[in-house]
Parts: C-alpha cells; structure tokens; sequence
C-alpha cells in the first residue's frame, strides 16, 4: 500500500508517495529525500542528533513516523541559512566553536532554535543547559553551544526591537 | 587570548591565531557530508545481526525469513560467505585486530556480528536480521574478574614493555615513615563518538571507492585491500569527516568488510550504518582495570616508593591490555618507581585504544592515591604533589624537553582559588546547604609522532594548495594544519587551498594519539618550506629579479611576497617570481616524523593541573561538578580557540569518567544491559558547569621544529582524580571504583 | 521493524472499531512505541494513528472545578500552559523533569501514561520478561537490577513504572477517562497501572481496544500551589529516568497540615501513593520529624528485590525532601533544573 504525504519541507510543499509505513521521519529525510543534515546518533530519541522542527517545534524525527506526519511544516538545517546568510544561531556557533567534530550540530542548531522559539530559557546559562540536554554531544562542545545560544538570542532580539522601534 | 608563541620570522602571522573551523560552514548548514550520507545510484543498506550469548556457537538461524522478506536481496552466513584473500582471525599489522566477518559459526562476544542482511531498504534490511532469530549452543559467559582467565600478556597497549621501573621498591617501603596500599577498579567504557560507524562502498572492476570515517586514511587502505586481494592505491577512502573517533576508528572492522564483500558480490553500492547499540563490541572499548598503588613516604611527604600495578581485561581471543600503570613512569619524582601489568581473558569484544589510553585510567588511579598519600603526610594536595615534583623523568633520568607543570599548577591554583581550601574534608557548604569539595589532579600525556608526509605547491596566481590525507574528526585539522601550511607558505591561509580527507593524497599518518597536529603539521610546514625554497631558488637565480643574488636562505616569505632577508626594500610576489620564470607552478614536498635524538636525549610529554569543585546534596547524594578549571601546558598551541574546545571536551570526558560512564554486562549471559545513550550515561549539558581551560606558555625547541605537544587526550587526564577529589573533600567518602554513584557516597552522609 | 497495517480513523469510534482485533496498538506521538518496535520488544500488526482524532487536546476547568486534559496534550505544552501550571505546578514541574525538551514537544498525555517499564530485559527481545511474554520468567530477578521495584513486586516481575507526570496524578487522584466498545468508564489513576501479581503482562485496566480519551483532575486536587514540590533523583543532571522520585502536595493552615499528599515515582510497577503517611500529616505541624515519620510509613512495606536495597532509603530521604520543600512552598517560578535537588534550596530547609 502507499501512503500519499503531503509536506512542507523547507519551505517547499511536496507530495511525497510512500511504500512503506515503518518509515521514520529521519530515515525519510535522510534516504529518500536526501536530506542529510538531520543525523542519526542513537535512532532512539537519546540524543537528539535528529532534531528537527515541525511546525516551529524542535522533535526528534528518529521516534516519528512520517505516515502520522500528513500536512505539517518541516524545517531542517539545510533550511535554516537564507541564501548565503547564516542564521544566528549558525553564525553563534562557528564563531563560540560550539562544535567539534560536527556530528552533534545539526540536531543542536535545531533544538537551540527551538528553544529560542519556547522562549523559556532566557539569559540564565543554567535553563539554557538543561534546555539544551537532550542534545548529547561527545566531543564535549557544551560550553560553546551555551554561549552561542546566549549570544544568538541576543543578536535576535537586538533585530526584534530594531524592528520594532 | 592565551599567551601564544610567535612563529620564526620567515611566516606568516596566521600560525598562533584564533581562527573559526574552516569547515565552519559546511557543518552548521548540514552540507558537511559524513559517511553516512553518501547514497550513490543504486544503492543496497546492509545490516549485521549480533549474537545475545557471549560464548558458544550459533546453531541455526531462520534464512528463510529473512529472505522472504520484501526487500531483503541477500543474507550471508557463514555458510554462504564468500571468501575472504585475508582470514579475518590473522592481525594485521602493528594496529590490526582480530575480527568477526563470518569466518565461522562460533560466538566470542556478546553483539559480534553473526549474519550480515542486505536489502534494498533500511527498514528492509533491519526487519531481515530481526527474523533471523538465531539459535544457540551457549557455554557459560565469563565476563566478571572471577570468571575471567588470569594470563601475563607479552605486551601492553601498541607493544609496550609489561614492567618498566628503577630502583628498589621493597627497600623504599622498608625505608618509609608512611605506607599506603590502594586499589582502584575502573569500568568497561565505549567511545560512542556521535557517530555510529558507517561505510559506503562501490566497486567499478577491481577499484574501490570507500566512504568510511577514518583515523589513519592511508594505512587503513592497505587493510581494507589485503582482505580483497587488490593494491592498496585501488582503494579511494574517503574521510573528509569523521563523527568523532575517539581512538575506534582507525581500523577495519568485520562488518565493514561485509559490507564491501557484498557490494562486490551483489554489483551495487552498499552502506553500513551500525546502530547505536551495535556500537558496544565490534569497535573496541576501554576495558575494565583493577589497580593496586602501593606507596612509601618519608617525614617530609615524599615518596620513597610507588609501585603501580594494574591488571587489565581483554577479550578471549586477542590481546589489548590496558598500559595503565604507565602513567605513574613520569609524573612523580621517586627513588623507587615500578609499574607493572597483567591480564584477564574476558567473553567480549577487543578492547582499543580509547581517548587517553592508558593514562585515563591509570591517572584515575594515581592522582587518588596521590591525594590519599598527602592525606597520610597531612599536607595541601597541591604542596604534596610539588614536593614530589620531578624534575628529570624519573625512571630515565632524561630532562623534559619542556616542562612548565610548576606554572600550570600556579595559575590553575590561582585561577580557582585553591588557596582558601581547608585541609579536612566535609568543611564547605554552598548558600545552598550542598557539601561543597575541592580537588585537583596532574594531567600528563606523551607526544608521539607518526610518520606524516605533505605536498605544497604555490600556483600562478600566487595562491597555494596544500594536500596531505590528514583526518579531521573535531580536533581542527581543517583549520590548525592549514594554518601551519600557510604560515610556512608566507601566505594568508585565506589563500590557501587545502585537500585532504581522503586517500589519494600523501600521507598524514594517524589522527591519534594527540600527535597528528604534530606529524602531519611538521610534513605541511617542510612542503611549505620546500615549496618558497623553490620559489627563492628561481628569484635568486634570475638577473631580473630583485632578489637576485639573495640566495634561497637569504630571503623571508611574508604575505605572498618574498623579501631579501638584509634589505626588505627588495622584494617581490610569488606571482611575479612566476611569471617571469614561465612556470605555472612551484611544487614543494615534506615528511613528518620524531626526530630520533631528541626522544633519545629527552622526556617528552605534556603537562596539566585540573582543578574541580563538586557538590554533594547532603542527603541524597546526588553530585554534580559546579566548576573545572585546567591549566595545560603543551608546547606551541596553534590554535587556541581549536585548543580550549580539545581541552575543555576533554575535561568533559574526565568529568565522564569519573561519575558517569560504565557498560554493565549481565553476569549470566554476558550481553550489556545498557547499551545505548538511554543507559549508557554520558554528561549532557546541564552536567558541564563554568569550565576554563588556561593555556600556558612553553617553548619547546626539542619536541619537534614546531614546537608542538597534542591537545586532544591530556584533559581527561588529571581530570578524573581532581572529580573524585573533590568528592572525597566534600563528602569524607574516598573513591576508589569509577564511575562514583550516589549508593557509594551515601554512607558517609548523615 | 515488522510491517504494520497503518490506520488513520477519522472518529473515536472508528478508532476503536479499528483496535478491535489482537495485535493492534494506538499510535500517538510514537516515542514510546517505535522505541519498543524498534529494538523487537513491540512488534504490532497495525498502528491506529489517533493524533488527528479531534477533541482529545483541550486543557478544560470544567464546570465543578475539575480540570480536564485530553490524551493527545502534548507534555510540553500542558507544563508551558499558564492557568495549568499555577494551578498544579508540581504537575508542570514534574512533566519537565522528565525526558527532553524534544520529547515532551512530542509526548502525549496518554502516551506518557501507557508508556512501558524500562527494565533493560523487557526491551531486549533475547531476555526472558514474564511481562512482554507471560511464563518465559523473569531475568531481571537474578539481574542487574538496581534500578527496579521496591514495592508491589512480585517474584513475576520487579519492573517500575517510569513516568514522572503520573507520580503527581496519582497523589492528586487523577481520575482516567476511557472509551472503548463497551462504551466509556473511568478508573482512577491510582489503580490504573497493575501491580504484576501472577499477571506481569496486565499492565493497565485498559481492556483490548479501549482508549484513554483524558485525565481528569477531581476538583479537590486544587488548593494545593502554594505548598507543593516534586523531586526525583537522578544519575544524570537532566535526561535521566527517576532512580527515585516524590511528590508532595500540603495544604497548610497556621503552621499545621490540614492536607497532604505523597506518592513515589520509580519504585514500583505503579506510581505509589501512600495514604498512611497522608494521615499521619494531616494535622501534624511543619517538622522535619514529621515528615521522617510520613516517610517511613510510605515505605514501610518496602523490601528489595535485588541489588536495590539503598532504594529504600533514598525514597524515604525523598520523600521527606520533598515535603521540606512544599513546606517552604512553591517557588514562584520553576526551577532552572526542574525536580533536580541541585536547584533546590537546601539550606532554607535544614532549619524548616
Ligand atoms: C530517551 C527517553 C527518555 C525519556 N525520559 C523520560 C523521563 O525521564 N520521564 C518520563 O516520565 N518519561 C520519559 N520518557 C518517556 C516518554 O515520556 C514517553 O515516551 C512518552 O510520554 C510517550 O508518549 P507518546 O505520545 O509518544 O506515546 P506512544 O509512544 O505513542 O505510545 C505509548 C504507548 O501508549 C499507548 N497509547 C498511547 N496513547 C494512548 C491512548 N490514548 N489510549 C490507549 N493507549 C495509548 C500506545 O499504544 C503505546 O503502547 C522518555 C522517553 C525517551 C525515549
Ligand atoms: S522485571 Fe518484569 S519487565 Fe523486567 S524482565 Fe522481569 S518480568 Fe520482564
Ligand atoms: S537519532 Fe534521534 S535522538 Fe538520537
Ligand atoms: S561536535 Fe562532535 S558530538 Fe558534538
């Protein structure tokens, strides 16, 4: 039997047919649309490499399945950069070398957007680590993962009030 | 930034400087392809399927199902695998390891690859080995210190000497005003580097591309073809990244081999993606210690004796013992010093080389017992460690080739605040109410060097390429080892394009052992060299040059210019030297290697101090590190801002092994209860607190023409004991089994 | 993964009717059940997929003072919902204290409930688990087991239940809504999950195809917020499962407990309430002896059922924490650390 899915992925809608339902949405992503970003460190929702957002929030794409995901809106990091321009969160991270071997990164510039998104953690580094600890990294960039978070809010909220203003 | 050292003149500036990752882009917009995210046309997924018994044999296996599976296209057994032109139970080479492809029906581990499902989609293939359900014939698993096999192993570690010692024990104990005997056990730990171990390969006749995260590019090459009968140079590996690597990926395992075997036999590309829980036997491990320190102290608090002993777990049928007991060779000055090792023979995988081998667990053990002798002799665990400060290595008597130890201590002390730590434990609350402890540990690590070579050329259009295979896996080979092509080159290393990462390249040697940076640096700064030698040779030599007549040596290369070392008004572009000479190009090579007198003549190793604050919920016992701080001396750093992450990831790993990692076998069947990141605890980032890495200034004119030690493995070391320092300060409660879990500190709480 | 049939019912009813036959599980969020399927320990024909079923997500405070939440509330943002969270913040707190923020984005209500143990030989397919296949024995029993049940055990089975979010329902007397082919029922939280008995593969009151529509917190369960806390002690900072956890809920008048609640997380197959040390509160003032007694009493029952012994004692020390705690009352904002000791303030209690 297939299964029509109808996705928005990165900004495109896309109908995609799919023949098997076991299909997770990492494994859909990753093998079929070849959308590598997105990782694969445990498939058991224990380390978030896979994180991405559907409809603006952060999930793990290895414990969904894509059959239940008809209709929604995708964002993966291959989605995040307008053009040439890094997203904020991007840039935080290159420049507090919030990564090591880069494995970790995509899942942990995901779950920081999302959490930025949440807007529950604010400017206390202690929420922003327990928000940021379903994201395992064994290179062991946390400290740079904090401080980006820190600063990449920042530089977004500096845009909100300019826009604002 | 950190105090750095500044290049010799004739570079250029960028060496030393705290550049972002060059690869910086590729990795925070998921462009970086690693491995797994090859899909070449056609493609086939391979999943193995692992044994639930540790020892025995598989006595059948449902094929049928499998197969009958929609997708599922092919299942080896070994009763269908197709030959082998290497038998997978032969090491090969100094690195190699005995593996599990198939070659028969018996079990030695828990997890070891039985069968091998091939499909024509993941969930295919993952279903296929799920229906196999093997039968067993199952002996008795031995995978605990009293079911093990006790042996004496030829060597330890890559082929170091069992016992390594001078002077004479029994008499320093004799001769001692204190005696101290300590024993540690350390836990069977995984390198779980984030990414699981992948391969993709594709035949085209008798070539072979590989996608493979890989540690050692080009002698894993020679591996890989001996198992298929080809020369090595018809291998392309291709490892422009690796997940983290941690020491596991360096050589073949059986399930890679598979892998290619069946995309030979089958004509399609085939990928090998292992599962988290795959990721405990097959790819190595840290294996379990049991170690014994015993001590003599004279009045003063210095050590009249220290015999480190360590018995070491490896698996049945091959042999990785654990150097532990090294790591008291160099650290501590004593009359008599003796490190020894033996082994046990347990049903699991091989365990390997693992981020600080050695010294991670055998420093575990020292810096406790050292912090337990200081106890005995009533001093500051920092005055202990200095009284026993070695100046010369101990057991050789060679001078360090550069040792600034006494200052990592000074400004890591200072830094923390170590001077206002009361001398008794269990004297500190936070506002809190948290037992509060402060500890420290010496980190040390040796800087080996592998055999490395390198390729420069400057182009036309006064640019530069640089190639050499070298493996980037988060240490910043991308971004230090073209900072030092540049720097020789006399170029921006904006200007320089850097090819590496795969295996039609020159060699770099090993990413591992903290000495690639080193090795394959020093073949980038000879090809550089080499590279504006030629250039110069070509100035110096042209009448229309205003060089002419400098001689190669009598010139500076700066910025893509060369000037005449006397007279910098004289001076002219690589690009005009060029063109002027009709050439397209100038080619420079160079090598990498440890010069053999200088480990002759010198002790060479890099140094730390860590400093930890725990605190302890004075009830429940829950702890957590509050503070890290480590200062670290390891000769030139070329980076600081690649340096401060390698030392602060391996503090984290520190922080890892001293309160959280440990595979647990059950006892009866031998597989590992918890074997995945669920139970498998590694630190998230709420467990890393404020953490400061201190970079300390060394010139180190003898380790290598750079001047550089290895940042990737000394900050586990130092770390673990300065964790359970801490612990036993705040709470009374002296660790001597790793990790530390709150049912052993309970009892010292009210 | 075996193959599944996957159903996507427009009605309740039609999902019922499609849950009827053996071998069919409710699909919700999945972070439970793929996990499962994934490693072999589930492995259903057919997945009826009831996240779009309309009207099970609403967070309602119904007419008589109850406040309704339906199954398919994900975790996140039930905590996240401010009327909720003021109202029952140890509810909000312990929902963060579980998981990951990715997971509780995802994590339904009932999926939180109906999740299974985490005993390891439950999960791994080559052990033998009386649960997952009744008479196979249990191999946790001889195990590794210091992380399973200290209370309500049996020689079946020694599994917990894992959930944070019930360990708090349990003490408020969280009522189960549930509608099946038989029509609908309600059990109360307390009994819904089994104790193992002879019967480990009974795990909740839920008979075949019958589905958890919503919790429902009676209106006596409000009146708690301003003294109330839940702890759970963990191997990890964040992202750990409860090696023990607590929740404790007074109603203080004039320095004296006029009503209190206690249930323990991570101790059995079912979160524990325990009655005997609410009514040793009721009346008692704010002492730390009192709340040494209430705990003592909660386990006094307790015995190991393998290398777990210091679980008793560490639930105990729990449980008076967190009665110190609700003591000194809710903090006016969660904590950073969640249900973590480590953000709590120690030192404001000792003297309690
Ligand atoms: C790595 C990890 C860490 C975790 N840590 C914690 C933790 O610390 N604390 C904690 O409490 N939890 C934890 N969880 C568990 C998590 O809370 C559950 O996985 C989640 O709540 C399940 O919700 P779901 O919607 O995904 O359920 P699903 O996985 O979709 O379903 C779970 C089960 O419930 C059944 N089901 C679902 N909805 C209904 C319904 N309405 N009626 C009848 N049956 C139904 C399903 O058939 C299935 O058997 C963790 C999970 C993971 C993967
Ligand atoms: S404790 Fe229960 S769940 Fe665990 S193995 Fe025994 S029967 Fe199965
Ligand atoms: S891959 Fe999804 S959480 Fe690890
Ligand atoms: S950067 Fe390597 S795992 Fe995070």
């Amino acid at each position: 039997m297939t299964y029509v899915l109808n996705l928005t992925i990165n900004g495109a809608a896309q109908a995609i047919a799919l023949d098997d339902p076991r299909v997770t949405l990492l494994d859909l992503l990753r093998e079929r649309l070849h959308l590598t970003g997105a990782k694969k460190g445990c498939d058991r929702g224990q380390c978030g490499a896979c994180t991405v957002l559907v409809d603006g929030r952060r999930i793990n794409s290895c414990l969904t399945l894509a059959v239940s995901l008809d209709g929604v809106e995708i964002t993966t990091i291959e989605g995040l950069a307008e053009g040439e321009t890094l997203h904020p969160v991007q840039q935080a991270f290159i420049e507090h070398d919030g990564f090591q071997c880069g494995f970790c990164t995509p899942g942990q510039i995901m779950s920081a957007v999302g959490l930025i998104g949440e807007g529950q953690a604010g400017t206390d580094p202690e929420r922003i680590r327990e928000g940021m600890s379903g994201n395992i990294c064994r290179c062991g960039a946390y400290h740079g993962i904090v401080e980006a978070v820190l600063d990449a809010q920042a530089t977004f909220q500096d845009g909100v009030k300019r826009k604002t203003a | 930034m950190p105090d750095t050292l500044p290049f010799p003149p004739r570079m250029g500036s960028n060496a030393g400087q705290p550049l972002s990752r060059r690869d910086g882009p590729l990795k925070v917009t998921g462009a970086a392809t690693f491995a797994a995210d090859n899909h070449p046309e056609g493609m086939l997924y391979a999943v193995p399927a692992t044994a639930a018994i540790a020892r025995g044999r598989v006595t059948g296996m449902n094929v049928a199902a499998a197969r009958a599976h929609p997708g599922v296209v092919e299942v080896y057994t070994p009763a269908n695998r197709p030959p082998l032109m290497h038998d997978p139970d032969e090491k090969l080479g100094l690195f190699g390891m005995r593996m599990e492809a198939l070659q028969n029906d018996s079990v030695r581990y828990a997890g070891q690859p039985i069968a091998f499902v091939v499909a024509e989609t993941l969930e295919a293939a993952t279903e296929g080995a799920a229906l196999l359900a093997p039968e067993y014939a199952a002996e008795p698993a031995r995978v605990t210190a009293e079911t093990g096999e006790r042996y004496t192993p030829e060597r330890v570690g890559f082929g170091g000497p069992l016992s390594v010692g001078a002077g004479d024990i029994e008499a320093g104990l004799a001769a001692a005003a204190h005696r101290l005997e300590t024993r540690f056990e350390t836990p069977d730990q995984y390198h779980n580097a984030m990414e699981p171990h992948a391969l993709v390969a594709q035949w085209d006749g008798d070539k072979l591309t590989l996608d493979t995260p890989n540690q050692a590019i080009v002698m894993a090459c020679g591996l890989f073809a001996a198992y298929f009968g080809i020369p090595a140079e018809n291998i392309h590996l291709r490892s422009p990244f690796l997940g983290g690597g941690f020491g596991s990926k360096a050589v073949p395992t059986g399930a890679q081999i598979l892998t290619i075997l069946a995309a030979r036999e089958l004509g399609r590309p085939v990928k090998l993606a292992l599962t988290r829980q795959q990721m405990f036997g097959p790819v190595g491990h840290r294996a379990r210690t049991w170690q014994t320190l015993r001590m003599g102290l004279d009045g003063a608090g210095k050590l009249t004796a220290l015999h480190h002993h360590s018995t070491g777990a490896t698996s049945s049928f091959d042999d990785f013992i654990e150097p532990a007991a090294a790591a008291s060779r160099t650290l501590y000055a004593s009359p008599a010093i003796l490190t020894t090792h033996d082994g046990i023979r347990l049903d699991t995988g091989t365990p390997g080389a693992m981020r600080a081998p050695g010294e991670a667990s055998g420093s575990a053990a020292l810096e406790v017992a050292i912090d337990e002798a200081a106890e005995v002799c009533g001093m500051n665990p920092l005055a202990f460690r200095l009284a026993n400060y070695a100046e010369v290595e101990p057991i050789t008597g060679k001078p360090y080739s550069s040792k600034a130890l006494r200052e990592c201590y000074e400004a890591g002390a200072k830094a923390f605040g170590w001077a206002s730590r009361p001398l008794a434990p269990r004297q500190m609350r936070d506002e809190a109410g948290m037992l509060t402890g402060w500890g420290m540990g010496t980190a040390v690590f040796h800087c080996p060097m592998f055999p490395a070579s390198a390729e420069a050329v400057i182009r036309a259009d006064g640019t530069a390429v640089i190639r050499t295979s070298g493996a980037d896996m988060g240490q910043g080979a991308w971004t230090a080892l073209a900072q030092i092509g540049a720097a020789a080159l006399g170029l921006d290393p904006d200007q320089v394009e850097f090819e590496s990462g795969h295996s039609h390249l020159p060699d770099a040697g090993v990413a591992g052992g903290s000495g690639h940076t080193a090795s394959a640096g020093q073949a980038l700064h000879n090809a550089g060299e080499d590279a504006v030698a030629r250039l110069a040779e070509l100035a110096s030599t042209d009448p229309a040059s205003p060089l002419y007549g400098t001689g190669n040596a009598g010139v500076l290369a700066r910025r893509g210019r060369l000037y005449a070392r006397d007279d910098e008004s004289r001076s002219e572009s690589y690009a005009e030297i060029l063109a002027r000479a009709g050439k397209p190009q100038v080619e420079g090579t160079g090598k990498g290697a440890r010069d053999p007198a200088s480990a002759e003549t010198y002790a060479l190793q890099a140094h730390g101090a860590v400093f930890a604050e725990v605190k302890v919920d004075p009830e429940l016992g829950q702890m957590r590190v509050s503070r890290m701080i480590g200062a670290f001396a390891a000769g030139r750093i070329i980076n600081p801002k690649l340096a401060r992450s390698q030392y602060l990831g391996g503090m984290i790993w520190g922080l890892s092994f001293a309160l959280h990692e440990e595979a647990i076998h059950d006892r009866r069947t031998g597989r590992i209860v918890n074997a995945d990141f669920a139970g498998y605890h590694v630190p998230v980032n709420a467990d890393v607190p404020e953490m400061e890495a201190i970079m300390i200034h060394e010139d180190d004119p003898h380790v290598n023409v750079l001047g550089v030690k290895g940042v990737g493995e000394i900050g586990i070391t130092g770390s673990v004991g300065a964790v359970a320092n801490a612990i036993w300060h705040a709470t009374g409660f002296r660790p001597h089994r790793f990790p530390v879990r709150i049912e052993d500190v309970l009892p010292s709480l009210s | 993964m075996k193959s599944f049939d996957y159903i996507r019912p427009a009605s309740i009813a039609e999902a019922i009717a499609a849950a009827a036959e053996p071998g069919t599980a409710y699909l919700a969020a999945g972070t439970n059940l793929l996990d499962l399927m994934k490693g072999g320990a589930s492995r259903p024909d057919r997945l009826v997929d009831i996240t779009r079923l309309p009207g099970l997500d609403g967070v309602d405070r119904l007419d008589d003072g109850a406040m309704r939440i339906g199954t398919m509330v994900r975790n996140a943002d039930l905590a996240h919902d401010p009327a909720f969270a003021r109202a029952y913040p140890v509810v909000a707190e312990a929902l963060l204290s579980g998981a990951s923020a990715q997971l509780r984005n995802a994590a339904t209500v009932g999926g939180n409930l109906m999740q299974k143990t985490r005993c390891s030989y439950f999960a791994d397919p080559a052990a033998a688990c009386n649960r997952r296949s009744p008479g196979a024995g249990c191999d946790a029993r001889q195990g590794e087991n210091r992380s399973h049940a200290i209370l309500g055990w049996s020689e079946n089975c020694i599994a917990t239940h894992p959930s944070d979010f019930c360990v708090p329902l349990a003490a408020l007397g969280a009522v189960v809504e549930i509608a099946g082919p038989a029509g609908s029922r309600e059990v109360a939280l307390e009994d819904f999950h089994l104790l193992p008995d002879e019967t480990p593969e009974r795990e909740t009151a839920l008979e075949r195809g019958e589905l958890v529509t919503a919790i429902r917190l009676p209106p006596d369960a409000a009146g708690f917020a301003a003294h109330s806390r839940y702890m759970k002690l963990r191997e990890r900072t964040s992202f750990a499962f409860a090696l023990v956890s607590a929740a404790a809920f007074l109603k203080v008048e004039d320095g004296i407990i006029t009503e209190a609640r206690l249930a323990l997380g991570g101790v059995a197959a079912r979160p524990w309430r325990s009655k005997v040390a609410e009514e040793l509160l009721k009346g008692a003032a704010l002492e730390r002896r009192t709340f040494a007694e209430a705990a003592t009493a909660a386990l006094a029952e307790a015995r190991p059922s393998g290398d777990n012994a210091v679980k008793i004692e560490l639930a105990r020390r729990i449980s008076i924490r967190a009665l110190l705690l609700a003591a000194a009352g809710t903090p006016s904002r969660l904590p950073a650390l969640p249900g973590s000791p480590l953000s709590s303030q120690y030192g404001d209690l000792a003297n309690a």
